[in-house]
């Protein structure tokens, strides 16, 4: 493949020096190598240092390069640079404070997800070896431990839009839902019990969103509805 | 002065379950409500106020309005928790929402039981 020029129309921002946000039209040489959006990225910021994104393992697993990429959220380096429309139009995650360009204030994501606390609590003493699990037991945790925190999904969900400190969002949901599947846990009634409320949890009216962007093809709202189904056999 | 933000309310469960039961109730008596109509002898007043004769089917379309008014009053105030901010302004829109669809409901029980 020879080289090509790819345009970009890039959300800058920087508090120190711009009044306000405005698109800057770029366009950037790649390499033949070059396949993923990260990589039209990375040699724009060779032209153009001031501009800034996260990034860090760039193969899909730490989710640092989640971004608004032709309107919807992705990762940077999962996105072929081929499969994009142009100008390709690059935006922070929509609904959270923007630090920079396109870098976003996380801290109400992760105050979200710290909520439903990510860990396993178990009161018994361990044993000599680890706890086990039945293979249909382990089974219920795929589709579930794999998120990566990207917050694509939270980001893209209205309900978390509108209500970010009180609706713990789709990706917080996921996570609560990986330890109420957990047959080592035993906190499940606290954990349904800090979701009983009608928005920490019944903002979610199951459009999807979440679903169509999540890069590690999860599902929230399948989650989601297991709480619920949980509760209501709890409760009747 | 600040204002620490409480979550938590632990209700929402049952209104999930309600705006579920009342659509599904809805559905049905729609059905049954089109086919009556549809497979009336005449469409006149006489066999339309003929229709609501019946003790089950002012039963049924009695509890179709109840289902219609508290399936909204759970919708309204999801739109209310959504877009309005302030809390004050919140619990008046609140209120409002539902004593005119308490009223509604009256209202609506005072027309059919007159048909």
């Amino acid at each position: 493949m020879t080289k090509r020029t790819v345009q970009f129309k890039i959300y800058r921002y920087d508090p120190d020096k711009d009044e306000k946000p405005y698109m800057q039209d770029i366009s950037v040489e790649l390499e033949p190598s070059d396949k993923k959006l990260l990589d039209a990225l990375v040699r724009l910021r060779a032209k153009d240092d001031s501009m800034s994104f996260r990034r860090s393992c760039r193969e899909g697993v730490c989710g640092s390069d989640a971004m608004n990429i032709n309107g919807k959220n992705g990762l940077a380096c999962l996105t072929d640079i081929d499969s994009l429309a142009q100008p390709i139009t690059l935006r922070p995650l929509p609904g959270l404070p923007v630090i920079r360009d396109l870098i976003v204030d996380m801290t109400q994501f992760f105050k979200q997800y710290h909520s439903i606390k990510p860990y396993l609590v178990n009161n018994d003493p361990p044993p000599e070896r680890e706890r086990l699990q039945s293979p249909e037991e382990r089974e219920e945790l795929n589709g579930l431990y794999e998120c990566i925190l990207c917050a694509c999904c939270s980001t893209s969900c209205p309900s978390f839009w509108w209500n970010p400190d009180k609706f713990v969002g789709p990706a917080g949901l996921l996570a609560a839902y990986r330890f109420l599947a957990d047959t080592r846990d035993q906190d499940t009634n606290a954990r349904l019990d800090n979701l009983e409320d009608p928005y920490r949890l019944f903002r979610c009216h199951s459009i999807m969103n979440c679903v169509d962007v999540c890069p590690k093809g999860l599902n929230p709202t399948r989650a989601i509805g297991k709480i619920k189904d949980m509760m209501v056999r709890r409760a009747i | 002065m600040v204002k620490r933000q409480a979550v938590g309310a632990h209700y929402g469960l049952k209104d999930w379950i309600a705006q579920r039961a009342t659509a599904v109730f809805m559905a049905l008596f729609t059905v049954v409500f089109a086919v009556c109509v549809l497979t009336l002898p005449s469409f006149t007043y006489e066999t339309w106020s003929g229709l609501f004769k019946s003790g089950l089917f002012r039963f049924l379309s009695f509890l179709f309005f109840l289902s219609l008014f508290y399936h909204a009053w759970i919708g309204i105030r999801d739109i209310w928790m959504d877009y309005i901010k302030p809390d004050g302004v919140r619990l008046v829109l609140h209120l409002v929402t539902l004593f005119l669809l308490v009223g509604y409901a009256g209202w609506a029980a005072q027309i059919l039981w007159r048909l």
